[in-house]
């Protein structure tokens, strides 16, 4: 008979390969997808428009009679070019700002803990649509919009993280000797605030991929005719009817993305024993 | 009052003009002519004169600021660029229709997830445990933009028991409702059976047991009422993203509320209507985190008389 530990140490392993693996499917994708894609994703054969999954099509074709598949494969590469920037931005923000905020005195402190409060009392969403809205929509707005809102949360990890090793016994050691407070944030702090990082970013890839998604489903994205998931459910949402494969395809890639990085931030949070994040 | 309180109330104003500054901000200092943007480049000079001079930005940014923020106060939002009419008008006509929406998917978020929560913390690490654990993840991670076309395909398309969209009866609620609160009952389901968890392991549920209490009692009795006060803190901030998420799922659905109005503000390029649209989402949401934080001191005595936060 298993322990509960045992149970969940099998779990954690088993959430840390599903994963994994359905990360490495997506890298895959993204970076191959003119390889793999066994079509041009804007060719259009109107003739055998929202034609159903065949031999040809697996997944079908849609309005304009453009290979399902290939699209899907294409949209793959926006959601991890979108996610992936939009991370690095945000963590480059918010680790810097967190740090800033730990490290500058009182009065620094406050009025950057009190200006994350503010953009942290809108719903994330509400803040990328409004600012997709004014920016225009386009992939890059789309990075803009979502790394300018996705900052506030890494900074405010990295805040409370250094205020507390501040006052731990290495770095007390490092200052007395004179290290100097940049060489102290990155030597002897920074490497220990890897795990919360770790942990919070794979959430935040899985949270950026879907926003990108919803706001190229609401217009404010990707535009035609390049291919992205969001879209492309929003395109397919109009023949509910007579071609659901339009809608279930990029849902289920959407869906299965997200629940393979969730799944891996749990794991990685029991993992790496980190609390909050 | 306890310092706790006074504090969450003296930031509340602080907050709201923080709230309107950054969305005034937002929509003016953002790269771009917005009466270009409203009109398109090629309207003519005189037509983008009246409009520059209708919604004030011929005058300085600080005047327009000022002029912003005491309109605010008297509850003036300006008028809407495309129908001429007062921006607080057509919010007032909309948002009963979110309010609805948003309270029937919390409302059933909340009927789902206690239970399952329940049911899995009473036997943690059993086959149905597993599965509503399974399902709470696959809620989360599900859209709300997938979840609710595929709603319509199976209940509406296929079944024939619910209409696709629109409002009128309350069969028009169900799916919206399911649409927007299942991400919401899926991580309430997590934290309940997590915080139900955490409350099995205090001494005075050890206690109860010793005194020969049967497990459903000690659940329900005593470490479910304890496990709530984490659960009226994630209650109101998952009710504030529902008003959020309304803009998809009012899309999705023809919902005429708030959310629908701010995508079609965009579409039409209203500016004083997408303004008012995300300050009024916002404000409500920045109100019902208060409300969370003053239900939360009342229902946790330490946290109002811990004068330390």
């Amino acid at each position: 008979m298993t322990t509960p530990t045992e149970n969940k140490g099998r779990a954690r392993r088993r959430g840390i390969a599903f994963g994994s693996a359905v990360i490495a499917i997506l890298c895959t994708a993204a970076i191959g997808a003119d390889l793999l894609a066994p079509y041009p994703p804007d060719r259009q054969q109107l003739a055998e428009n929202l034609a159903p999954p065949s031999i040809e099509h697996p997944l079908g074709q849609d309005k304009l009679g453009r290979d399902q598949l290939s699209r899907l494969l294409h949209g793959a590469r926006v959601s991890l070019y979108v996610g992936l920037l939009t991370i690095s931005f945000s963590l480059l923000i918010g680790v810097s700002v967190g740090a800033i905020s730990a490290y500058a005195g009182a009065a620094v402190d406050f009025w950057i803990s009190r200006f994350i409060d503010i953009l942290m009392a809108f719903p994330g969403i509400l803040l990328a649509i409004a600012m997709s809205a004014v920016l225009g929509p386009s992939l890059v707005n789309v990075v803009l919009a979502l790394s300018l809102i996705g900052w506030t949360g890494y900074a405010r990890l990295v805040r409370g993280e250094v205020l507390a090793l501040k006052k731990r016994e290495h770095v007390e050691a490092a200052r007395s000797l004179g290290v100097t407070p940049l060489c102290i944030l990155s030597r002897h702090i920074m490497p220990m605030l890897a795990g919360p990082l770790t942990v919070q970013a794979s959430f935040g890839l899985a949270g950026a991929i879907t926003a990108e998604a919803g706001l190229s489903f609401l217009g404010l994205g990707v535009q035609a005719p390049q291919a992205s998931w969001g879209s492309m459910l929003n395109e397919g949402r109009s023949f509910l009817l007579i071609a659901p494969h339009l809608t279930v395809f990029p849902g289920i890639a959407i869906s299965l993305t997200v629940l393979a990085l969730n799944t891996l931030g749990d794991a990685l949070r029991e993992a790496l024993d980190v609390r909050g994040a | 009052m306890s310092s706790y309180l006074t504090k969450r109330l003296a930031f509340f104003v602080p907050t709201i003009i923080g709230v309107a500054s950054v969305v005034f901000l937002l929509l003016h200092l953002i790269p771009g002519d917005p009466v270009d943007i409203m009109l398109g480049e090629s309207a003519a000079n005189a037509d983008r004169q009246e409009l520059r001079e209708k919604l004030g930005l011929d005058r300085p940014l600080l005047v327009q600021y000022g002029t912003f923020l005491s309109g605010l106060a008297r509850g003036d939002l300006g008028e809407s660029v495309h129908s001429g009419r007062p921006v607080r008008e057509l919010l007032a006509e909309r948002f009963p229709a979110t309010l609805r929406l948003s309270l029937a998917a919390g409302a059933f978020a909340v009927l789902i997830a206690l239970p399952l929560g329940l049911l899995s913390a009473a036997r943690p690490h059993s086959p149905s445990d597993r599965i509503t654990l399974g399902i709470s993840l696959l809620g989360v991670a599900i859209p709300n933009f997938w979840l609710g076309p595929m709603l319509i395909m199976a209940f509406s398309i296929e079944l024939g028991w619910l209409p696709v969209s629109g409002n009128g009866s309350p069969q028009h609620l169900i799916l919206p409702a399911l649409t927007l609160g299942a991400s919401m009952a899926a991580i309430l389901t997590r934290m309940t059976r997590a915080a139900v968890l955490e409350s099995l392991q205090e001494e005075y549920v050890r206690s109860a047991a010793a005194k020969g209490l049967t497990r459903r009692r000690i659940i329900l009795v005593h470490a479910f009422p304890n496990a709530l006060t984490p659960l009226i803190s994630l209650l109101g901030l998952q009710f504030g993203s529902l008003l959020a998420g309304a803009v998809i799922t009012e899309t999705i659905f023809a919902w005429p509320g708030i959310g629908r109005l701010t995508l079609e503000a965009i579409q039409t390029r209203d500016y004083p209507l997408v303004q008012g649209c995300v300050l009024l989402i916002a404000m409500a949401y920045v109100l019902i985190n208060l409300l969370t934080d003053l239900a939360y001191a009342l229902a946790d005595p330490r946290i109002r008389l811990d004068d330390s936060d």
